[in-house]
């Protein structure tokens, strides 16, 4: 392991678990986005250019701007009084224990600690769009028509309904 | 090089920690923003995949991130509306006291 | 000799590096190349801002600063020490930090909103080899790291616990929301043209002269309607007059950073220059040929030095702009955002497409012209229609 991996690692990993804990709702998004940051930074280390960036973009520009505006509309902002986890988090805790096990278990015994990093990859733009143009240009036009039934059903359910009199 | 288990081993952790914050939280924003670690975790596997496979030219993980990325985006927009019209109904976004379908 | 003086701080640099061990070299190449942008471009922050308070006073018929010049001396020079003690004066203030703050996310909100902008810097070409990094996806790393502000203004806002500084946030970041569409959708017609991200690449794609005008994509109509829409929304990215409303001295006191003071207050005042001058960077390289010279004639003239003349002119747009054009109302923000830009720039993509398959001549011309009057014709009238504007009529007391 690199000691670049491990500095990024290690604030990643710090950063999700002080979103998934802290008290206070908007510091909770903060952290979310330094662990957004965190693995954007990681996708550049394996030389995914684009889609590390796509990341900063999508995540930080966007996605997090959405889940302030949201805390702060439904009135989180203030410090909750009540308990922060809920009544079943016990179940909670065991089932990811469960499943974190279970995945450390299954990677440490399967093929992936031989496989060496391919020599020289290099996923150009060119490279992404023509692929995107050509192969995949299903799935392309399927989530363009999937983001714009997104957006206009999120118009839909946060409209304020008329007043009936 | 990092070998590809500590980055299977990095993306497990941050899905785990999705996942306790999604089971164990009470508001729902933060359960949404534990769902969002969990897809970025997997999206961690299919770069990490990606870039040890031995065709990396096809391009695939790369793919598959983006319209990931693209899904999430979609999804958190709409769980966020949900969450709103949520709280203008019952005035509150813990999910506890969210438990009865009539309106 | 023209190409001496045009390469000389790439010459210089690596002259310097040649006396340094290998293994050194790449980690002080990159400090050098940070020193120089971080030094150029704080100096040019610092004589905008005499600039723009000279320009607008003489604008708005006042003098504006000319008393600050050499210290201990009568000598006044214009006011040309006015930066200088603008800056010593920022620094020396005392650090206020309201008392119900969040005192972590108050602290970082100035720290993270520079970074970003600083880092924005790497990818511009500010002369003939003469850019941090080439990447191959620069200008959505420009972008990328933009989008990191709107993050900052809202820590800002949030965090000094003051509906004025709440307020100007929440206008700030659905300003900017509003407004990144239309810019990368300008900038993605470049795209479209060049075939590359790489802000080098389309530097290199307007090199050429034909006739009397250089090939900048500024001088060919989907060019010019999308220099148009990038301006303005860089305006409105920035910040500035006509699009200050998150600002608004008049209505909400300072916006975001009301709470701040001192040396944090520079550094706000800081990025949003910083910023100023990114994004007209950006549009330099997109539209207006990078650092290449405007005519063949000229192109002994540096590199650099053409990049930085197009920059302060685009400026000294910006301040008149600032200094005549009254500020918006927030519905009338976003009625231009999304029914006026949003639309033209999306035409403005299938313009450029038709342009880039239609054989050069003059039916391109006219083909590309209509494409860019006819929908701003349509959708000007059309934003218009039923609005009852009449001719403003001044009275004045006699």
């Amino acid at each position: 392991m690199t000691l670049p991996f491990i500095i990024l690692a290690v604030l990643t990993i710090a950063a999700a678990v002080a979103a998934m804990s802290l008290r206070n709702l908007i510091h909770c998004a903060l952290a979310m986005v330094g662990a957004f940051g965190g693995l954007a930074a990681l996708y550049l280390q394996l030389d995914a250019q684009f889609v590390g960036f796509t990341q900063i973009l999508v995540y930080i520009g966007a996605v997090a701007i959405l889940i302030v505006f949201a805390i702060l509309l439904t009135r989180g902002g203030q410090v909750p009084e009540k308990a922060l986890f809920s009544s079943s988090w016990i179940w909670g805790v065991l089932v990811t224990v469960a499943v974190f096990g279970t995945l450390a278990w299954t990677i440490k015994n399967s093929f992936a600690s031989q496989r060496v990093p391919a020599e020289r990859v290099e996923a150009t733009v060119k490279e992404i769009g023509d692929a995107l143009m050509t192969k995949f240009v299903l799935p392309l036009e399927v989530i363009g028509l999937l983001l714009t039934a997104a957006l206009i059903g999120a118009v839909i359910i946060a409209m304020r309904d008329e007043v009936k009199k | 090089m990092t070998p590809l288990s500590a980055y299977l081993i990095l993306s497990a952790m941050i899905f785990a920690i999705g996942l306790a914050g999604a089971l164990t939280r009470r508001n729902a924003i933060i359960v949404l923003i534990g769902i969002e670690l969990m897809l970025n975790a997997a999206n961690l596997n299919f770069i990490a995949f990606w870039r040890f496979s031995e065709h990396p030219e096809a391009l695939t993980g790369i793919m598959f991130v983006i319209f990931s990325i693209g899904i999430a985006a979609a999804e958190a927009a709409v769980g966020l509306a949900l969450i709103i019209a949520i709280y203008r109904h019952y005035k509150t976004t813990n999910v506890d006291e969210v438990n009865s379908l009539r309106g | 000799m023209s190409d001496t003086f045009d390469q000389i701080f790439v010459s210089l640099k690596h002259w310097l590096l040649g006396y340094l061990p290998v293994w050194s070299q790449p980690v002080i190449s990159c400090l050098l190349s940070i020193a120089v942008i971080i030094v150029a471009f704080a100096t040019l922050f610092a004589i905008t801002t005499w600039l723009e308070r000279k320009g607008l006073a003489r604008i708005q018929n006042r003098y504006g600063p000319n008393r600050a010049g050499i210290p201990l001396t009568n000598i006044s020079l214009f006011g040309l020490g006015q930066p200088a003690a603008d800056g010593i004066k920022a620094l020396t203030k005392e650090d206020i930090v309201p008392f119900a703050a969040d005192k972590l996310v108050h602290f970082f909100a100035p720290v993270v909103l520079v970074i970003p902008v600083l880092l924005s810097y790497a990818v511009l070409p500010i002369g003939r080899n003469m850019v941090a990094v080439d990447m191959d996806a620069g200008l959505l790393f420009f972008f990328a790291v933009g989008a990191a502000t709107e993050l900052s203004v809202f820590m800002a806002g949030w965090s000094s616990r003051n509906k004025y500084a709440l307020l100007g946030a929440m206008r700030a970041i659905a300003q900017m929301v509003s407004y990144e569409i239309p810019l990368i959708l300008s900038s993605v017609s470049v795209i479209m043209m060049v075939g590359s991200l790489s802000t080098v690449k389309i530097v290199e794609a307007q090199s050429t002269y034909h006739g009397l005008l250089p090939d900048w994509f500024v001088f060919t109509p989907w060019g010019f309607a999308g220099f148009i829409l990038f301006m303005i929304s860089a305006l409105a990215e920035s910040n500035r007059s006509p699009f200050d409303l998150p600002e608004g001295e008049s209505e909400i006191v300072a916006g975001y950073f009301i709470e701040y003071s001192g040396f944090k207050f520079a550094l706000f005042f800081l990025a949003e220059y910083l910023g100023m001058f990114a994004i007209s960077g950006l549009g330099i390289t997109l539209f207006l040929g990078g650092w290449h010279a405007p005519f063949a004639w000229l192109t002994w003239i540096p590199s650099w030095a053409w990049f930085f003349i197009k920059l302060v002119t685009l400026v000294l747009i910006l301040i008149w702009i600032r200094g005549t054009v009254p500020r918006l109302r927030m519905d009338q923000l976003m009625n231009f955002a999304w029914k006026f830009m949003l639309p033209m720039a999306l035409l403005n993509l299938v313009g450029v497409a038709i342009w880039h398959f239609m054989t050069p001549g003059l039916p391109r011309w006219l083909v590309g012209f209509a494409l860019v009057v006819g929908p701003y014709l349509l959708l000007g009238r059309g934003l218009m229609a039923g609005k009852n504007l009449a001719k403003r009529t001044y009275r004045f007391a006699e």
